[in-house]
Parts: structure tokens; C-alpha cells; sequence
């Protein structure tokens, strides 16, 4: 289970995240809609400490971090516990799509090599990227590189997995290839928290949708009743907005 | 005159010995200076930059002499130092304080999305900088390691002021037994730029390579 209580961040004056309180069950699927600077970016951020929160008190599973005390050790136990996929894939630029994915395996996680090989080789496979084991990044189109950025996320066998904006960088024909990735990904069972503009990826996927206004969580539930019959103004506004 | 060219030619490995070993001490050292100015740790830091700061801002010969005839005379144990040892260090440390600038470039200039991937993954800050980011500051940073290493090769013959019989030091031999001033000092040029263009070669293609990896 994913407890956030009373989670804020300020950049100087300005208050991102206004206290957000957010309970996430185990194999739940989770998606953060709202406008453009809203902090849902920063909120999961601020779940793996990308960005450090000012307070409130981060769950995950057994480990509980008070953010305006956290130790390294916390950190890393929160990061250890999450995957992030970025907007940009982010990807080791150094590091083949085999090697970005057995990194943090051997690395951080201390497998053995072989082992790691064998689950990437494994993880290649299902996101169709077996022919691409040896290519650098930089030789992958962006379709591609999001498929390595979240097959890295699957090896890592986390707790919870942080999507933001995974397919806004795409050019819209490689779109379809990773949104299907996702839908394999949410068939296991994992646990993920979700920022995207794909309102019909989400209406079908999630189990429960947030929308985010001004840093705060406006309004939820499942995506018939955000979609079809928002109660606040603010997110109806929204809705037709990206409707149009 | 060209009896010469085998003369120097047999002090060749020393100098490349010194050049050698004071490149790899020096990027080593470079590397952890450029380390630390980027994570800036207290007290430390204020050490590294003075030590940077020192080194780049008096001449290498200074530093040569200071280590050969000045430091035996204050440290007692530090007597034994030979020319070329004191060659060595000099060339390091001075070189180092170059080169931890333009690796600590490179490593700002890594893209702030290898930092946070490598952090979302939970490495620890070592782990990101031995994996992730200096072997990508390394690339960038290449040719210009490259020219300091070059420029090296060339500062090797200040030895000889420390009595050290290398390259510079036998040419100066030679031409003071056979008067033949121009011709020895001419020769022993060329063997230096004989040598650096060679060097040069190997770094054009050493670039070439650089360039292509990363998009197979
Ligand atoms: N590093 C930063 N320094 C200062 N302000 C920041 C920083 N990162 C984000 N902000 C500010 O925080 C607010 C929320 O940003 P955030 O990126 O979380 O929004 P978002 O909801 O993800 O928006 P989008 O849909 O455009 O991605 C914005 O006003 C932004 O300008
Ligand atoms: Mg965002």
C-alpha cells in the first residue's frame, strides 16, 4: 500500500503541492489528469524524492518517510521501492537497451550478471525489443527508447511505478506501441500511479482517476464517474477543454 | 648531425615514461578534484580550489624547482627525491588542476536526465558518477585530455633543469661538447614534432571514434 499524508513543496513562494493525502491500494492503477502546471509532475517527483518535499509523510509498504526529516537511507529506500518512466525516456546514454535494463539490476540491486541478462533478454522479448539488445539509445526512435525507459521500470520489480507523461514526447505514431506496453504492464497487477493527457487510455485502464488543480487533489474516482459526471466545476471545465 | 636523431631517440622512453606515468597520476587525480568541485564538500572544498587555483596560477617550472630543490630543504625525508620523481609529481599535480576543470565541465554538461534516471533507480551518488556520468564526462572531456597530454610531452623537457638526462637534457649535452648549437637544438625540435604529430593522429581518430560511439 502507497500512503501519501499531507505531501507539500514549495519552489521558493510557491506552493506546488498543496498537502495532497492519497492512499493507494497494491495493484491498483491510478491516473492524474489536470491542467498544464498544476504540480503532477512534481507530486511524483516528490514520491521518489527527484524533488525534495517540505512535508508530510511518504508510505510504501513498510517504509515510512517524514519528508522534512528523511535520511539518505529513506531515500534511496523510497527510490528502491519505485520505478520512474520519464516523458523524456531518459535513458543511460552510455549503456545499450540490454544494459540500461540490467543496470540497476547488477548495480543497485546486486544480481548477478547472468541473472540480470536473463531477465532483460526476458523483458526485451515482451516489449517486442529482442533485435535491439546491442543498439544505443541514441540509434532507437522515441517509440522505442520509451519501451527500453519502461521495460528498465518492469526489471526493477517495484513496489510502485511512476508514470509521467510517458508518451507526450512521442511523435503520435509510436503513441499506440507504448500505451499497449502499459496495458501488459497493468495486466500484472503492478501497482501504478499514472500522469497523462491520453484521456481515453485512461478512462480504460484506470481503477481510479485524480484530477489535480493548483496542487491539490479537486476531485476522484472511478473514470465513469470523473468522465462522465464530474461534480466539481473546475474539472468539468477541464474535461471539455481537452475534449475539444 | 643526424648522428644525433638515434642519440635523443634513446632517451625517448624516458620522456615517454615520465609523460606516461605523470598522465595517468594526473587524470586520476583530475578526476577526483573534478569529483569533489561538483559535489563541493565542505572544507574540502575551499582546499581543492586553492590547490587548483595554485597550480594553474604559477608556472610549472616554479613548481618543478619547488619540489626538487625547495621541499628536501624544509621536509628532510624528501631528499631522496630524484629529478625524475620530482618531474613526475610536478607534472601531475600542475597538470591535474588543469584537467579537473575540464572533466568538471564535462560532468556539468552531462544531461540532467542521466542524473535523474540513475537517481530514480536508486543508485547511490558514487554508483551514478562510476556508471553513469563520467563515462559520458569522459567522452567530452577526451580531446582535451588528449592536448594536456600532449602539451605534457613537451613540458617533460624542463626536466633537464632538475639533472634530469632525457631528450632535452642530451641534446644539451651533445651540443655543449660539439658546439653545434643550431643543428642539435633543431634536431631535437624535430624529434618533438615528429613526435606530437604522431600523438595527433592517433587523436583525430581516437575523435572520429568518439563521435560514433553510443548509436550503434
Ligand atoms: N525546479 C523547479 N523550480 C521552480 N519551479 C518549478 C520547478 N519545477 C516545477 N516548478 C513549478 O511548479 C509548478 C508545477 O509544475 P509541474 O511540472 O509539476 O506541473 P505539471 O502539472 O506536471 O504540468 P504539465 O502538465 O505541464 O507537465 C509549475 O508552476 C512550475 O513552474
Ligand atoms: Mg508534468
Amino acid at each position: 500500500m502507497i500512503r501519501l499524508d499531507k505531501l507539500t513543496k514549495r519552489f521558493g513562494t510557491n506552493t506546488v503541492l498543496n498537502g495532497i493525502d492519497l492512499t493507494i491500494q497494491d495493484g491498483e492503477r491510478v491516473v492524474i489528469i489536470g491542467p498544464s502546471g498544476t504540480g503532477k509532475s512534481t507530486l511524483l517527483r516528490c514520491i521518489n524524492f527527484l524533488d525534495r518535499p517540505d512535508e508530510g509523510v511518504i508510505g510504501i509498504g513498510d517504509l515510512s518517510v517524514d519528508a522534512a526529516r528523511a535520511t539518505k537511507a529513506q531515500i534511496l529506500g523510497l527510490r528502491r521501492r519505485t520505478a520512474f518512466v520519464f516523458q523524456n525516456y531518459a535513458l543511460f546514454a552510455n549503456k545499450t537497451a540490454r544494459q540500461n535494463i540490467t543496470e540497476a539490476l547488477i548495480t543497485v540491486q546486486g544480481r548477478p550478471r547472468a541473472e540480470a541478462e536473463a531477465r532483460a533478454d526476458t523483458i526485451l522479448q515482451e516489449t517486442g525489443l529482442a533485435d535491439k539488445a546491442d543498439s544505443y539509445p541514441a540509434a532507437l526512435s522515441g517509440g522505442q527508447q520509451q519501451r527500453v525507459g519502461i521495460g528498465r521500470a518492469m526489471a526493477l520489480d517495484a513496489e510502485l511505478m511512476l508514470f509521467d507523461e510517458p508518451t507526450s514526447a512521442l511523435d503520435p505514431e509510436w503513441v499506440g506501441e507504448v500505451l499497449d506496453l502499459m496495458r501488459r504492464v497493468a495486466e500484472r497487477q503492478q501497482t501504478m500511479l499514472i500522469v497523462t493527457h491520453e484521456m481515453q487510455f485512461a478512462r480504460e485502464i484506470a481503477d481510479r482517476v485524480i484530477f489535480m488543480d493548483g496542487g491539490r487533489i479537486v476531485e476522484q474516482g472511478p473514470p465513469a464517474q470523473i468522465f462522465e459526471n464530474a461534480q466539481d466545476p473546475r474539472t468539468q471545465a477541464f474535461l471539455r477543454r481537452v475534449k475539444q | 648531425m643526424l648522428g644525433l636523431v638515434p642519440i635523443i631517440l634513446g632517451y625517448l622512453p624516458l620522456t615517454m615514461f615520465m609523460a606516461a606515468v605523470g598522465m595517468i597520476c594526473a587524470l586520476i587525480l583530475g578526476a577526483l578534484l573534478a569529483v569533489e568541485r561538483v559535489a563541493r564538500i565542505p572544507v574540502l572544498d575551499q582546499a581543492v580550489v586553492v590547490f587548483i587555483s595554485f597550480f594553474r596560477g604559477t608556472p610549472l617550472l616554479v613548481q618543478l624547482f619547488l619540489f626538487y630543490f625547495g621541499l628536501p630543504s624544509l621536509m628532510p625525508f624528501m631528499s631522496g627525491l630524484t629529478g625524475v620523481q620530482a618531474t613526475i609529481i610536478g607534472l601531475t599535480l600542475h597538470f591535474s588542476a588543469y584537467m579537473a576543470e575540464s572533466i568538471r565541465a564535462a560532468i556539468q554538461g552531462v544531461d540532467r536526465s542521466q542524473w535523474e534516471a540513475s537517481e530514480a533507480v536508486g543508485m547511490t551518488r558514487i554508483q551514478m558518477m562510476r556508471r553513469i556520468i563520467l563515462p559520458q564526462a569522459a567522452r567530452v572531456a577526451a580531446p582535451t585530455l588528449m592536448n594536456y597530454f600532449i602539451d605534457m610531452i613537451k613540458s617533460t623537457s624542463l626536466a633537464f633543469t632538475l639533472g634530469v638526462t632525457e631528450m632535452m637534457g642530451a641534446t644539451q649535452k651533445e651540443a655543449s661538447s660539439s658546439f653545434l648549437f643550431f643543428e642539435s637544438f633543431i634536431v631535437v625540435a624535430l624529434v618533438y614534432w615528429v613526435l606530437v604529430e604522431a600523438l595527433s593522429f592517433v587523436q583525430r581518430r581516437l575523435e572520429t571514434n568518439l563521435n560514433k560511439a553510443f548509436t550503434r
